[in-house]
C-alpha cells in the first residue's frame, strides 16, 4: 500500500507574530513543515517502518520554500517528494488547493491506500482541504485522530479520535483520509544521515498546466472566495493608561476595579 | 444569484442535544434575513420528532428542514454531506453557515466541494454588504487587520462561525413550519462507521461562562510566573485562560487558549498580562465588559482597545495586586470577625473555596 502525506510550508513565526512600531515585522520569518502535517509523516513512516506500507510519498503546493519543507519530510522518512509550484497559484483558496493536489495525484497515477493530512495549518488555520480532497476523491475521511491502525490485507482502517464526552472509534474501508494532531505520535527529530540522505531523493516537480489546467483555473483568478478588502479592527475609546512603580500601579488598579467600576 | 434566497443554518447535534452554536446562528441568520426581506432555514439532521424541530421555530428559523432517521443519530460524514447538499440543491438558499466545531470542519468542506461553492473558516462576524453579498470578517494579515471575505459568484455563499461570536437569541414565541424531509441513505453512507463510543469524564473548562478571566500571554516568561495567574484567578473567583504562544509553551492546556482558534469568552472582567492584543487573541476578548491590560510595552496593540491600561512587567505588578487584594480580603475578614476567608456575593467576590478551576 502507498500512503500519501500532504505538506504545507508555513511560517515558523506565525505563531508569534512580530510587531516592529505597530507594523508585521516580516523580516525574519523563517518557513517550517506545518507542525500539524509533521504528525502525519511520523504516522506515515511507521506504518512503513511496521510493513503496513511500502511507499510513502509526501506532496506539496507551494512556492519554491515549500521543497524545504518537503525535505524536512523526506528527512523524517518518506521516500519521494511531489510539488506543484507555480506563479499561477498565487493567491489560490481551499477549494482551488484541493482541486490540484487532487490532479496531481491522478497525473503521478499512484494507487494510494491512505491520505494522511495534518489537521490544520497554523498560518490559514481553515481545517477545510482534507475534507474537500476526500470529497473530491469520493472517499471517506474522519479527523483529529490520536490513534490509527491500518490493516491493509483486510482493506481497513480503525482510528480513534477525541470528541465531546469522550473518545470515538471510527472504521474506515482504504482506501480512506485521516488527519493528524497532537497525541497521534511524537514526531522523531532526524538524524544527520537522514538529512543528508533526504536531500538525495527525488522530488517530481509539476507546473500548473503539466496538471492540465490554465492560469485562469487557479491562484486568485480560480478562487471561489476573495478577500474584498482589508478593514481596520473595531477601535475603541481609549482607556486609561497607568505607568509607575509595581505598587503605584497595582494601587491604581485596584481602585479603578474598587471604586469606578465597582467590581471587587 | 437571484433565485437563491435564504439565509440557513446547518443546526449541529451531539447525542440528541442541540447545541448552542446553531441556536447562535439562527439569531444571526434571523438578523440578515429580516434586513433582506428573506426566510431563515434550519437544517437539522437526526433522530428527531417534529415537535423536537419545532423549538427551532422559537429561535427565530421560519422553516425547519427535517431529516429524522434513526441512523443520522450519530454524525457520518457522507450521509450527512449527501443529505445536506440535496436540501440545498433543492431548495436554493443563498447562505448555509456551519458552525466551527470539529464536525463543522469536517462536514463544511465536504459540503462545499460537492456544490463547487465558496467556503471561509472561523468567521468572528457575518454582515450584507451594499449589494446585498454576505460579507465573511475573519482576522486576517498576520492578525494586525481584519478581512473581509466574499464569495462573489458561487451560491450559497459558506461560513463557518466559532461558536460563541453572537449570542444565542432569547426563544420566541414564533410561526414556523417544520418540512419532514425523506431520508434515502443506504449502507454505504454510514461512513466512518461508528464501532465504538468511549464516554470519558468531561474535564468542564472553568472558562466557559467565567465572570473574571485572566489571561497570560508570552510575556509572562515561564510557568513559574504562570502561577501568579492561577493565584490571581483563584482570588477572584475566575479561571485562566492563554494566549497560543503561552499554550505552545505548555503554561497552560490548549483547552484554555482564547482568540480565533480557541475560544470565545464573553466574562464581565477580563486581565491579559504580558499579551500583545493580536488580533487572533482580541476577537475572543473583545466582548468582555471590563478589559484590563497588563503590558510592559506602551505601544503595545492591546492598550488600544482596553478599558485600564497598566504600563508595568506583569511578574512585578501581579505580586504587588495580589497582595493588596489579600490585605483588602483579610481586613474584610477582621471586620466581619469571621475566621473562614468568606466574602460577601456576587460575580466578583473571591471564590472561598478556591476549587474553581
Ligand atoms: C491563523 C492563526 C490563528 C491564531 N489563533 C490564535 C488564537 O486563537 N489565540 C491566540 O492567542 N493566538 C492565536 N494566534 C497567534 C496570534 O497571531 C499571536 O501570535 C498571539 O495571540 C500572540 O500571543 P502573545 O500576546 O501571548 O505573545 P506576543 O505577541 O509575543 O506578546 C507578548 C507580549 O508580552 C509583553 N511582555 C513581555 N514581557 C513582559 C512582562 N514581563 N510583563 C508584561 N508584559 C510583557 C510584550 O511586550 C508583548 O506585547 C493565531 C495565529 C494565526 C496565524
Amino acid at each position: 500500500m502507498k500512503v500519501v502525506v500532504f505538506c504545507k510550508s508555513v511560517p515558523d513565526t506565525e505563531t508569534r507574530v512580530r510587531l516592529k512600531d505597530n507594523r508585521l515585522d516580516k523580516s525574519e520569518i523563517k518557513y517550517i513543515l506545518n507542525p500539524y502535517d509533521e504528525y502525519a509523516v511520523e504516522e506515515a513512516v511507521r506504518m512503513k517502518e511496521g510493513g503496513k506500507a511500502e511507499e510513502v510519498i509526501a506532496i506539496s503546493m507551494g512556492p519554491e520554500r515549500a521543497k524545504e519543507a518537503l525535505r524536512s519530510a523526506l528527512a523524517i522518512g518518506a521516500d519521494r517528494g511531489i510539488l506543484i509550484k507555480d506563479d499561477a497559484l498565487d493567491g489560490s483558496d481551499t477549494y482551488v488547493t484541493a482541486k490540484v493536489l487532487v490532479k496531481a495525484l491522478e497525473k503521478d497515477g499512484l494507487e494510494y491506500g491512505m491520505l494522511l493530512f495534518g489537521q490544520q495549518a497554523i498560518d490559514g488555520d481553515t481545517w477545510h482541504v482534507p475534507g474537500q480532497v476526500a470529497e473530491m476523491l469520493g472517499l471517506p475521511q474522519t479527523g483529529s485522530i490520536i490513534k490509527l491502525e491500518v490493516d491493509p490485507d483486510g482493506g481497513k482502517a480503525v482510528a480513534n479520535r477525541m470528541v465531546e464526552g469522550g473518545e470515538e472509534v471510527h472504521e474506515m474501508a482504504l482506501p480512506c483520509v485521516v488527519t493528524c494532531r497532537k497525541g497521534l505520535n511524537e514526531p522523531r527529530y532526524p538524524s544527520l544521515p537522514n538529512i543528508m540522505k533526504a536531500k538525495k531523493k527525488p522530488i517530481q516537480e509539476y507546473s500548473v498546466s503539466d496538471l492540465g489546467f490554465s492560469a485562469e483555473d487557479v491562484g486568485k483568478a480560480g478562487a471561489l472566495t476573495e478577500v474584498l478588502s482589508y478593514a481596520l479592527p473595531p477601535q475603541k475609546e481609549a482607556g486609561k493608561k497607568v505607568e509607575g512603580e509595581p505598587e503605584e500601579v497595582a494601587q491604581a488598579l485596584l481602585q479603578y476595579l474598587k471604586e469606578e467600576i465597582k467590581v471587587i | 444569484m437571484g433565485d437563491y434566497r435564504g439565509f440557513w443554518v446547518f443546526i449541529e447535534q451531539l447525542q440528541g442535544r442541540v447545541s448552542d452554536v446553531g441556536l447562535e446562528l439562527l439569531g444571526k441568520a434571523r438578523e440578515l434575513a429580516d434586513a433582506t426581506n428573506t426566510y431563515v432555514g434550519a437544517l437539522l439532521l437526526g433522530d428527531f420528532s417534529k415537535a423536537k424541530a419545532k423549538e427551532l421555530i422559537s429561535y427565530g428559523a421560519d422553516k425547519v428542514y427535517l431529516f429524522s432517521h434513526e441512523k443520522l443519530a450519530t454524525y457520518h460524514s457522507l450521509a450527512y454531506t449527501k443529505l445536506v447538499c440535496q436540501a440545498v440543491t433543492q431548495e436554493k438558499p443563498e447562505a448555509l453557515f456551519i458552525g466551527a466545531t470539529p464536525l463543522g470542519a469536517n462536514l463544511a468542506p465536504r459540503v462545499a466541494a460537492q456544490l463547487e461553492t465558496g467556503l471561509s473558516a472561523h468567521c468572528v462576524d457575518l454582515r450584507l454588504g451594499e449589494d446585498g453579498i454576505l460579507e465573511q470578517i475573519v482576522p486576517g494579515f498576520g492578525g494586525t487587520m481584519m478581512a473581509v471575505i466574499i464569495c462573489p459568484e458561487k451560491r450559497p455563499q459558506m461560513a463557518t462561525v466559532m461558536p460563541g461570536v453572537f449570542p444565542k437569541p432569547e426563544p420566541q414565541d414564533r410561526q414556523g413550519e417544520v418540512i419532514s424531509m425523506a431520508v434515502e441513505i443506504t449502507e454505504k453512507d454510514l461512513v466512518p462507521r461508528v464501532v465504538e463510543f468511549k464516554a470519558k469524564e468531561q474535564k468542564t473548562v472553568a472558562l466557559d461562562g467565567a465572570s473574571v478571566v485572566v489571561c497570560g500571554g508570552y510575556g509572562m516568561g515561564s510557568k513559574e510566573n504562570w502561577q501568579l495567574l492561577e493565584e490571581l484567578a483563584r482570588l477572584l473567583g475566575g479561571a485562566v485562560g492563554a494566549t497560543r504562544p503561552a499554550v505552545d509553551e505548555g503554561w497552560a492546556p490548549e483547552e484554555v487558549m482564547i482568540g480565533q482558534s480557541g475560544k470565545i469568552v464573553h466574562p464581565k472582567l477580563y486581565i491579559g498580562a504580558g499579551v500583545s492584543g493580536i488580533m487572533h487573541h482580541v476577537v475572543g476578548v473583545q466582548d468582555s465588559e471590563i478589559i484590563v491590560v497588563i503590558n510592559k510595552d506602551p505601544n503595545a496593540p492591546f492598550f488600544q482597545v482596553c478599558d485600564f491600561g497598566v504600563v508595568g512587567d506583569a511578574t512585578q505588578v501581579l505580586p504587588a495586586f495580589i497582595g493588596k487584594l489579600k490585605e483588602r480580603q483579610k481586613r474584610a475578614c477582621d471586620f466581619l470577625s469571621i475566621e473562614t476567608p468568606q466574602m460577601n456575593e456576587g460575580p466578583y467576590s473571591p471564590d472561598s473555596k478556591g476549587d474553581s478551576q
